[in-house]
């Protein structure tokens, strides 16, 4: 590389400038370099004349192809609506509980409620569906407000607590702390919820708890503490709590109550019928379904 | 007279700012202005220290000891910058490290990214620039340096800017838009400090005793004026109340984002192309000793970069709001850029003809030469990025960072080392750089940093892109955004160690360039210097 010019060079002369040293050869563009830079401005000058590129006063030249970046991805996702309308179709027909098992339509509801998953319920639930301080876990067989098919649906349709749809699964658990239970109250009967699942730290208050327990607590969660899925209470006797099992964070719950929300995903279409069937059959096929 | 003017305007102005520190309305902005009271105060303080002298005889010859305090400041930003960028590369790697339970908000990611990207274009890359630009100048156009102490409140105003912005950043005071991040009151400062830039710069030009004006400093200048122009209109904002941080811009929706790419691209075109490209055109044919290969390919290229680069903005706005037509121009333009950016990569490699044994016993023309071939590299991808269908898998991927880090490492890095290799035996008067060895050592260690940094890069970019756009047979989504990030773990810890070796090279360079101003070594004093 360095002995081929050189000879080229020596007939080259400077342009008679000198600055600090510095002079310049007066050598000629190179051909190579000159026309791939021609080129490009011919490249360049088509594409404009073939996609929108001048702006005049009421919008832009659009180009021979008659191309617009909307146009095309509206053309791709109707396209791809188009391929899957009649499986949307009978997704939408189907009874809920046979989706999963119509070998057609199962995988595709299996791979589209994936997607949905991933799109709009991991913020919350993990990616992973394994939940998160206050969002239940979806892997495992413990419910708020069931776990077959048609709850799963349900929840997805009208969200929990949610002020966008009358229809909303909602719980209302008080805030015992206002009012309605003393300090003391709340300390003995959060020892009694711990005793449930035989963690109670002070003995001496699970007698107490119990019968502040009867009078307040089993309405909803039932006398044994087993929950009562109509309501949406949880149950207390098992390991698995939504906003902790320790004794501060018992009392916290018992003192405040917990309003946790979930979008109505129906309303305003935020998903169609067929993506929260979709959903509801890869929930329930996560490993908890009913 | 002019003295005691300046006197009571620096008391009132420590005056001013202790009250708009006492009345700020933001952490942000009160330690702003307690830092400018403290400036002022030290100025102020010196200026009366000054005044009791007779007048001083005008000195003549080079004015040198403003660009030796920039090689100190950009030696020591880049080791700053470089520092900061390590940390959160590994930060993105192991987030734990963002500490936040010990430091609250202070070290998070959103706020040392900036201060990383700052410090390193702005603090490492524009001292680089200044002083080099007053270097240059002075020797191409055998003139002092216009304005006698202006060059030195451009360097102090800048650093003053550099504080500013960073400590902001990291109080959490930011606009938001990026590469232009710091607020208002910092951005009128950086205004007042950038005229006076151009003054000197210019001032020197009008009063040359060349008759023509050296290519580098076409470049130069390029810079200077573009950047006023890009600062001043992208900045545009309305400020809350004048004694708080938060100002909101003047524009809205996508005239906002198009206004900010606009400037972002252009950052990158005449900050770090054209301005490093002046200090290419100067530093190359000194340390090569050889003529610069084309005059005409200089003219050329020269004008066919500033004409162009000005659109390429929107190619970063692909596929969004932004208008189909404006998409196309963005893109289109940018394609055509490519030969007239690879003009000044042909004209530095050529010049490097007849002395290409060289690079087998110069560390220092090695360095040069792969900053010039990265800058071919990252000015090719550049353009190739720019097209819609590869934008559409590189966009807001890990490619984009790598393409930037191979333009800021290989090219805006090296070529800086060069320069600042070249610089420090001539300023401080030593006969050579303290050791030549630890040159080479900078030389690989940048080298393989660099690769490993951009191939990590372009591997999880590609990967990322790939994963994001992978749908089944029906149409879905294969993958969720948290698959893509799991996956890229491997290539951010790669490309961490890549980072820590540039860092490693950098501080040996620190290291090299400060014994050689201490004269060890082969770094011995000359004596009775002869002008060259």
């Amino acid at each position: 590389m360095a002995r081929k010019p050189e000879p080229k060079q020596k007939n080259i002369g400077t342009t008679g400038h000198e600055w600090d040293g510095i002079t310049e050869l007066d050598t000629p563009m190179p051909r190579w370099w000159l026309w791939t830079f021609y080129l490009t401005i011919i490249w360049g000058i088509i594409y404009m004349i073939l996609y929108p590129a001048i702006p005049l006063v009421k919008g832009a030249t659009p180009g021979l192809l008659g191309y617009s970046s909307r146009g095309a991805v509206a053309e791709d996702i109707a396209a791809v609506s188009a391929k899957n309308a009649p499986l949307d179709a009978k997704i939408v027909s189907l009874d809920l509980a046979a989706i999963g098992s119509d070998p057609e339509v199962g995988t595709y509801a299996n791979n589209g409620g994936a997607a949905v998953f991933r799109t709009f319920c991991i913020q919350c639930h993990g990616s992973g569906a394994e939940g998160a301080v206050g969002f239940p876990n979806l892997l495992d067989d413990d419910w708020l407000w069931g776990g077959d098919i048609e709850s799963i649906y349900t929840t997805i349709k009208h969200g929990i607590r949610s002020e966008d749809d009358d229809d909303t699964r909602l719980s209302d658990m008080p805030a015992f702390g206002d009012d309605y239970l003393s300090d003391e109250e709340i300390a003995s009967v959060a020892q009694y919820v711990l005793s449930l699942s035989g963690r109670a730290t002070d003995e001496t208050l699970v007698e107490d708890g119990s019968v502040v327990f009867a009078d307040n607590c089993a309405a909803c969660h039932g006398d044994d503490g087993k929950g009562l899925r109509e309501m949406g209470a949880p149950n207390l006797t098992d390991s698995i709590w939504l906003y902790g099992g320790d004794l501060a964070t018992v009392i916290e719950t018992i003192t405040y109550s917990r309003r946790g929300v979930m979008p109505a995903w129906s309303v305003d279409n935020k998903l169609s019928e067929a993506q929260i069937r979709q959903v509801a059959v890869y929930v329930h096929e996560l490993g908890g379904g009913e | 007279m002019w003295n005691g003017i300046k006197v009571i305007v620096l008391g009132l102005v420590v005056l001013g700012a202790a009250m708009a520190a006492n009345f700020g309305k933001d952490l942000a902005y009160q330690v702003s202005a307690v830092i400018v009271a403290a400036a002022a105060a030290w100025w102020f303080v010196y200026s009366i220290g000054q005044m009791g002298d007779k007048r001083k005889p005008a000195e003549t010859g080079y004015m040198d000891g403003v660009v030796r305090a920039g090689v100190i400041a950009t030696v020591l930003w880049g080791v700053v910058g470089f520092s900061v960028g390590v940390w959160i590369a590994f930060a993105l790697a192991f987030p734990e490290i963002n500490y936040s339970d010990i430091f609250g908000p202070y070290l998070n990611f959103g706020r040392l990214r900036p201060l990383h990207t700052s410090a390193v274009i702005f603090a490492f890359g524009g001292n680089a620039l200044i002083a080099t630009s007053f270097y240059v100048v002075q020797r191409t156009t055998a003139a002092r340096l216009f304005g006698g102490g202006l060059a030195w409140f451009v360097f102090w105003g800048y650093q003053l800017f550099i504080v500013l912005a960073a400590t902001g950043y990291i109080l959490g005071s930011t606009q938001s838009r990026e590469y232009a991040e710091p607020e208002w009151f910092v951005d009128i400062w950086l205004t007042i400090v950038w005229v006076a830039y151009l003054v000197v710069f210019l001032g020197t030009i009008f009063k040359r005793k060349e008759p023509h004006i050296y290519v580098a400093n076409w470049f130069y200048l390029a810079f200077i004026v573009t950047i006023a122009m890009l600062h001043v209109i992208n900045n545009m904002a309305v400020p809350v109340s004048f004694l708080g941080s938060k100002s909101y811009s003047l524009f809205a929706g996508v005239q906002d984002a198009l206004t900010q790419w606009w400037y972002g691209h252009n950052a990158v075109g005449f900050f770090l192309t054209a301005g490093f490209l002046g200090m290419m055109y100067y530093f190359v044919p000194k340390q090569a000793n050889r003529p610069v290969y084309s005059y005409k390919l200089s003219i050329i290229h020269f004008w066919a970069l500033i004409f162009l680069y000005i659109w390429a903005g929107p190619h970063h706005l692909h596929y969004t709001a932004l208008p189909d037509w404006a998409q196309t121009l963005g893109m289109v333009m940018s394609v055509i850029l490519w030969m007239p950016s690879w003009g000044g990569m042909i004209n530095g490699l050529m010049t490097l003809s007849g002395a290409w044994d060289k690079l087998r016993t110069d560390p220092i023309l090695r360095m040069m030469a792969v900053s010039i071939g990265f800058y071919g590299m990252s000015t090719f991808e550049g353009p190739m990025m720019a097209i819609k269908a590869v934008n559409s898998l590189s966009h807001y991927t890990d490619w984009t960072i790598g393409h930037v880090h191979s333009g800021a490492l290989g090219w805006n890095g090296m070529i800086t080392f060069g320069a600042l290799y070249f610089l420090t035996p001539r300023l401080w008067n030593r006969a050579g750089l303290y050791s030549t060895k630890l040159v080479s050592w900078h030389f690989w260690l940048a080298t393989i940093g660099i690769v490993l940094y951009a191939s990590a890069m372009w591997v999880s970019g590609i990967m990322e892109g790939l994963m994001w756009r992978e749908v089944d047979a029906q149409g879905f989504l294969v993958n969720s955004f948290a698959d893509t990030v799991a996956a890229k773990f491997p290539m951010y810890v790669v490309r961490g160690t890549g980072g820590l070796m540039y860092l490693t090279g950098a501080v040996i360079m620190a290291y090299n360039l400060r014994m050689t101003m201490l004269g060890r070594g082969a770094a011995v004093s000359r004596t009775a210097v002869p002008a060259e």
